[in-house]
């Protein structure tokens, strides 16, 4: 009892600036802070809201420098390097305006990047969305294994870019790999230089080899989006006769719609980043039929060390990212922030 | 988040089964039909990873000859080769050690910047949080030409631990503290009142009590920035070289490489894919919580 009455007047004390005991002897600081702090209540607040600020720096300080020296000033210096011609030594003397990002934008090899990115972006979403959309459905009904199942589709999505496109790199090799003999086996013959060898083909593959990778993701965000759907909903339909593809359609698709909404999202920007498949399976080859945004810089950085245009094509894939971000920000998740008060508007 | 889920656990689990078993199975349409579709996807899925691995068990002679078939007879001497080339353990040792300084990093600085950001009351938080948000926009890819600049000419960290470490962090950082906000918000506010009564302090209260019970959402941002550490490749790419290489390089260096030998390039990608595996076998709960969490927003 007593202690319980010695807390609250501590607390009546203290409550201003309960930061003014020490952090290291929580137990000494309350007796030590009665006695120290009985002036008037004006200095205290100062003094505890410089104390608390002084917290909040501590906090929020190294994973703020970090941030700001690692990532935005990075980001700063792309900015800059675009406007200069530069090839990594002496200091920055040619300014060249724009000249950077128009020979970028009229680069033959850029705009076939940016292409690629683009039908790559429609394709993963056309392709994965259905797929995983019709497996989550499947899978998601009491089975046995069900976990297991589970596990194993995530699998490929957990591996590194590079390890499953070394793989596959082996699987697809003409002739002597193995998705040629399998093809063989049942009469049809890949393309002679290969699936990653043909230009024509080649952007294809890697798309394939993608679907591969990431399509596990979709069917597990797409699993856990219908673990949200009420029990209720179900039952309702069934009761007014519902059969399994009319409850599908009409009740489980509409409400995964902001689970679907959001991951296509996230595939559209791995998409427009794509860097590791490529570069392992084709490096962007052949004949550049398979360049992205990102191998175009990296290739431009590193091989020909082209500063300034490899900055410029960064600084456009960011623009490129960032404007596909907002229009689907303001076409498709808006829904999402109107569906909800218009729904409850309904009822 | 947690705490919903908690509370929610033991009830939904045993109405659910009492009641939609049946309705499920009443519903299901052919059920030998998911079984088979399931089967599908699951080859289709394993197929190529569990490929390699019995690829690493054969031969050269027996790949080139009957590219579809089992090993025989089983073959180990790819795999010792490999684990017996002092390179796949550098390599290894390198591609843990960036990892855990990535991982520690963005724990400890994560967690950091999110308790003001979530449980303090001043002018600039939401904007202090909006600069990380932000930040969520840029991704490595960007910024990859002048990072590298800066690593290896100005700050002389080129093929070192810690030059691939921080920039790691820092990319992961935004991810972070958007994920654990919202975490540590959620703790209730009692929690903290009831310290500060006695007589702790805001850093004590940090420590003593919202630390411990963060684990959970510690480990979700580890188990990613691990992750994503671990497979990373455009950054170790372009900064280090030689004996610094990271695994995801070294599979691709040897495979291009010994492009001829493919059972020794399937020996080496199923051994680098292990740790990777297991890790994620371990904590698959967490990763795909993590991502959920990403998604939902």
């Amino acid at each position: 009892m007593t202690d319980v009455a010695d807390d609250t007047t501590a607390l009546r004390g203290d409550s201003v600036s309960p930061a003014t005991s020490k952090p290291q002897a929580p137990a000494a600081g309350r007796a030590s802070a009665r006695p120290a702090g009985p002036g008037p209540g004006g200095r205290r607040r100062s003094r505890s809201s410089v104390r608390m600020r002084l917290e909040i720096l501590f906090f929020v300080a190294p994973a703020l420098l970090v941030f700001l020296f690692f990532v935005v000033w990075p980001i700063i210096k792309a900015v800059q390097f675009s406007v200069y011609r530069w090839k990594g030594y002496g200091p920055l003397v040619d300014f060249v305006g724009l000249k950077n990002y128009a020979s970028v934008l009229q680069n033959d090899v850029f705009t076939g990047a940016f292409t690629h990115n683009i039908i790559i972006v429609v394709l993963s979403i056309l392709i994965q969305l259905p797929l995983g959309l019709a497996i989550a459905l499947l899978l998601n009904r009491k089975m046995w294994g069900q976990g297991v199942l589970r596990t194993i589709i995530f699998v490929p999505y957990v591996l590194a870019e590079v390890i499953a496109g070394v793989v596959w790199f082996q699987l697809l090799q003409p002739q002597y790999g193995v998705i040629d003999t399998i093809l063989s086996a049942v009469g049809i013959s890949g393309p002679e230089e290969g699936w990653l060898g043909t230009p024509d083909v080649a952007l294809y593959t890697v798309i394939a080899v993608l679907t591969w990778k990431y399509l596990g993701l979709a069917v597990i965000l797409f699993l856990a989006g219908l673990q949200g759907v009420p029990e209720e909903l179900y039952e309702a339909a069934q009761i007014d006769g519902a059969t399994w593809w009319q409850v599908q359609r009409k009740i489980t698709i509409p409400l995964l719609g902001p689970t679907v909404r959001t991951w296509a999202f996230l595939s559209m920007i791995g998409s427009l980043q794509l860097f590791d498949m490529v570069w392992i399976l084709t490096q962007g080859g052949p004949a550049n039929a398979t360049t992205t945004m990102a191998t175009f810089l990296v290739n431009e950085g590193t091989k020909r060390s082209n500063y300034g245009i490899a900055s410029a094509a960064s600084v456009i894939l960011f623009v490129v990212a960032l404007v596909m971000a907002l229009l689907y920000q303001f076409f498709i998740l808006r829904r999402d922030v109107h569906d909800t008060p218009r729904k409850k508007a309904k009822r | 988040m947690s705490a919903g889920t908690m509370t929610g656990a033991p009830i939904t689990p045993t109405t659910r089964q009492a009641t939609h078993t049946p309705r499920r199975k009443r519903q299901g349409g052919g059920n030998p039909l998911v079984y088979l579709i399931a089967l599908v996807v699951v080859a289709f899925t394993v197929g190529p990873v569990l490929y390699g691995v019995l690829g690493g068990f054969r031969t050269n002679a027996q790949l080139a000859d009957k590219p579809a078939a089992l090993p025989s007879p089983w073959v180990l001497s790819n795999y010792t080769g490999v684990l017996t080339n002092p390179d796949f353990w550098q390599y290894a040792l390198n591609s843990t050690v960036i990892a855990v300084l990535t991982t520690a990093i963005v724990v400890v600085f994560g967690m950091m910047a999110a308790y003001p950001l979530a449980r303090y009351q001043f002018r600039w938080r939401e904007p202090l949080f909006m600069v990380f948000v932000l930040g969520l926009l840029f991704p490595a890819t960007v910024a990859i030409i002048p990072l590298f600049i800066l690593i290896t000419k100005d700050l002389h960290m080129g093929n070192t631990w810690w030059g691939v470490a921080l920039p790691q962090a820092a990319f992961a950082l935004p991810m972070t503290v958007v994920i654990l906000r919202p975490f540590l918000m959620a703790l209730p506010k009692e929690l903290e009142e009831a310290s500060l009564l006695d007589g702790a302090s805001r850093i004590g209260f940090f420590w003593r009590i919202l630390v411990p019970l963060s684990g959970p959402g510690m480990v979700t941002v580890g188990v990613l920035a691990f992750v994503g550490s671990w497979n990373a490749y455009l950054l170790p790419l372009l900064l280090l070289q030689d004996d610094m290489k990271t695994l995801p390089l070294g599979v691709a260096d040897f495979s291009s490489e010994h492009a001829s030998d493919t059972a020794g390039v399937f020996a080496f990608t199923t051994l680098a894919m292990i740790p990777a595996l297991i890790f994620f076998l371990a904590l698959q709960k967490r990763i795909v919580g993590g991502l959920q969490g990403a998604v939902k927003g």
